[in-house]
């Protein structure tokens, strides 16, 4: 076990653990935001840089600072370290770049995007973003396509952070996607249009972080905080049948996994919940599920937040508001 | 005339095949390394020869060769990085083309100091010729027995492969590379865990560039003591440079490291001063990522010293009135050049080679790419320059890989000495569009 101290709060973690990890052990806000790390996911994190943080001493052993900013995501730690998430200035500059980065190309399309209320950078914007913007060229666009009959991707709002790859390749046994083009044109797509078809393929969509992949049989349906998210199983073959459906009176308007308040699927016996694309999509009546009750959304989101809800807005957010 | 280690026998005809290479004191170090010296003792000469990395970054060669892990049964890998893309570089491709047993006798003394039984060239797709010209003399080396099992008797076996890359820049990473070898998409693996514990398919590995490993022969023959002797006291030896832009007479020197950058410019044994009789306005000593240099910071220092062709030299004043040697791409731009231009070039450059990975360097090399477009052709404002200098200070240092600090530099550094030229930009809008900078300015300021 090593000790490491985030924005001066000790904690003990197994050597190993990564700084993201530490911090979210301790919870509430001195965890840093995270946009393609998946902790269900291996190898995923490191690519998006909204969870920099500083180093302000590297070890017991070697208390020197690090120059650099450090992606938290995927650096372990050292017993002795001592980490600056919102305590440093030069994390709160640096993490409203990423944020600025991350939306330059960003359609902003959050009035008709099925994403909206549950989408993280919304969450960050809110948080780390201007209320204007710098960039007056031209935003980059692609051509919404369908990958799959159940799936469809809008390749101008995702954010390339690879974790859509890394369920192909971790979870189903043929990917046929993956990230094609380079720099500022790199794109997901599948080669020659192929179909993505694989019964856990519909994943895909519960770890996008934006509205990139949404879910056809959701689409336009409704805005997610009009609907009442109810945690339900059913037996079934393929997966462990446990979900939550998202209700409106008696209908069924979507199914996806359980999400903590990372957005991460929830274990069930040990291992990760996935649900199989016939738990998602195939069974929207009200019969097919046994409701075992209200889920609560413990999300760090902006539904949770009620920034929908309440009345007047600027009394509930006049911290936050500068 | 300078002394010469890795070119000296460049003219001699017939040096690229094994014969003449011998004749002329060829494979020599391979002999005397895996017969009288242990591999500990080659990593240890090399140390000793304080030899910096020649790919750009100047990390010490033997320092990153003793970081490498060494599991037992687990084997281990030399990687030749001669995937030189660097705009202004082209020292790794003479010497591969015109001398390529010098670098295969390096790898078979840098692959018996690592305990490397299986060693790659990867080179980068462009030189598609240059890797025929490798494997021709790769296949001579395995005729004479200094390649294959059991070389020369001790023990030591070595396989060594060329492998040809897809022509990216990013594959120049050093973990890109191995990604890209390993027959994936070349985007740079996140660090920790560093290539010398978890390099290709999992194993220690070092990566080192063409010459660095072709040093690695003089080094041995003549012992780190002698070669030492050569170059100032923190930048030893010696360096290729390959000079291009307005200069009389480019192309790929060997200097020794510490001469005068006045003297590589204007001496008759190199560049033989600037092109038409023209006056030097800029120069990119490293390679087009590193920091550009205006005129009267060329010569001297900002503190009025010599200006030198050495590590420490070209980088005296940090950021702010240095630059660094990088790679030795020499790049000189005279009275009529426009910074603006080329600068968006650069980017350009950048914009299109970043591999699209982390955020910062994605957007942000693109970005600034579109930013400067507009300012060439006269479509800018004042305020474009702010915004570039700010985007450049947020990619820096906040990325995957060092793409995006070579993407942030010259663009930091051509602000910083030539905002004028920016301005005026902005100015005559008009101008702009019409021509070049240095060539108008006369003329309308």
């Amino acid at each position: 076990m090593v000790k490491v101290t985030i924005d001066g709060i000790e904690v003990e973690v197994e050597a190993g653990t990564t700084v993201l990890n530490a911090a979210r052990k301790i919870g509430g806000d001195v965890v840093p935001p995270a946009m393609c790390y998946y902790s269900k996911l291996e190898g995923s994190g490191g690519k998006c840089r909204t969870c920099l943080v500083e180093v302000a001493a590297g070890s017991a052993n070697d208390p020197r600072p690090m120059p650099k900013l450090v992606a938290s995501c995927s650096t372990p730690v050292q017993d002795g370290m001592v980490i600056k998430n919102k305590t440093s200035e030069k994390v709160h500059v640096n993490r409203g770049a990423v944020t600025e980065f991350l939306l330059i190309n960003h359609p902003l399309d959050c009035p008709i995007c099925d994403q909206a209320g549950e989408c993280h950078l919304q969450d960050l914007g809110f948080e780390h973003g201007a209320s204007g913007t710098r960039y007056e060229e031209e935003r980059r666009t692609f051509d919404p396509i369908d990958i799959g009959n159940k799936i469809k991707l809008h390749m101008n709002r995702c954010i390339l952070c690879y974790r859509c790859v890394m369920v192909a390749n971790q979870l189903t046994d043929k990917r046929v996607h993956g990230v094609l083009g380079r720099g500022d044109h790199a794109e997901i797509s599948t080669y020659i249009s192929n179909a993505i078809d694989n019964d856990f393929s519909g994943n895909m969509i519960d770890v996008c972080p934006v509205g990139a992949l949404t879910d056809k049989t959701f689409r336009f349906k409704s805005r997610v905080w009009f609907l009442k998210p109810m945690e339900a199983s059913r037996s079934c073959t393929k997966c462990a049948g446990k979900a939550v459906v998202w209700m409106f009176g008696e209908e069924i308007y979507r199914v996806t996994a359980r999400k903590d308040k990372y957005g991460e699927v929830e274990d069930n016996d040990g291992k990760p919940a996935w649900i199989c694309n016939d738990c998602r999509f195939d069974h929207k009546n009200v019969s097919d599920w046994n409701i075992e009750g209200p889920r609560k959304i413990n999300r760090h989101s902006v539904i949770s937040a009620n920034h929908y809800e309440k009345a007047n807005p600027l009394e509930n957010n006049t911290k936050k508001i500068k | 005339m300078g002394r010469k280690l890795l070119l000296e026998h460049i003219d001699v005809p017939g040096i690229e095949t094994f014969d003449v290479y011998r004749k002329n004191g060829g494979y020599r170090s391979v002999e005397k390394a895996l017969k009288t010296m242990s591999p500990e003792d080659v990593v240890e000469e090399v140390k000793k020869a304080n030899l910096k990395g020649r790919g750009g970054a100047g990390f010490p060669t033997g320092l990153k060769w003793s970081f490498l892990a060494k599991p037992e049964g687990v084997p281990r890998y030399l990687l030749c990085n001669a995937d030189e893309s660097e705009p202004g570089t082209f020292k790794d491709r003479y010497l591969m083309e015109k001398i390529p047993h010098l670098l295969i006798e390096g790898m078979i003394v840098s692959s018996y100091a690592l305990g490397s039984n299986l060693s790659y060239i990867y080179i980068r797709g462009e030189y598609m010729w240059v890797l025929e010209i490798l494997e021709k003399a790769i296949a001579e080396a395995y005729a004479k027995g200094f390649l294959g099992k059991n070389i020369l008797g001790s023990g030591f076996d070595l396989d060594l492969r060329v492998a040809p890359g897809g022509g990216a820049y990013i594959c120049g990473e050093e973990t890109a590379l191995i990604e890209s070898l390993e027959g994936k998409r070349g985007n740079p693996r996140i660090k920790p865990p560093f290539p010398a514990v978890k390099g290709l398919w999992g194993c220690p590995t070092v990566v080192n560039n063409v010459e660095s490993l072709a040093t690695v022969v003089p080094i041995i023959n003549d012992g780190a003591e002698e070669y030492t002797k050569l170059g100032t006291d923190a930048s030893n030896g010696t360096k290729l440079i390959s000079a291009c832009g307005n200069v009389t007479r480019g192309g790929v020197y060997e200097i020794e490291l510490g001469i005068s950058v006045e003297e590589f410019i204007y001496g008759d044994e190199w560049c033989r001063g600037i092109a038409n009789n023209k006056k030097i306005k800029a120069l990119v000593p490293g390679g087009s990522s590193v920091p550009i240099l205006p005129a009267h910071l060329i010569t001297k220092t900002a503190a009025g010293e010599n200006r030198l062709m050495s590590y420490e030299s070209l980088a005296d004043g940090g950021f702010a009135s240095g630059s660094m040697l990088g790679s030795g791409g020499f790049i000189v731009f005279d009275e009529d050049q426009c910074i603006v231009r080329n600068t968006w070039n650069f980017a350009r450059f950048y914009a299109h080679e970043s591999c699209g990975q982390c955020s910062p360097c994605r957007e942000g090399t693109g970005w600034m790419e579109k930013v400067l477009h507009r300012l060439e052709n006269g479509k800018g404002n004042m305020r474009d320059i702010e915004l570039l200098a700010d985007i450049n200070k947020k990619i820096e240092g906040n990325t995957i890989c060092p793409l995006g600090d070579a993407a942030a530099w010259p663009v930091a550094a051509a602000i910083r000495h030539f905002r004028e030229e920016f301005e005026w930009h902005v100015t005559h809008p008009e101008d702009a569009v019409k021509g070049n900078y240095g060539l108008l300015k006369g003329i309308t300021v």
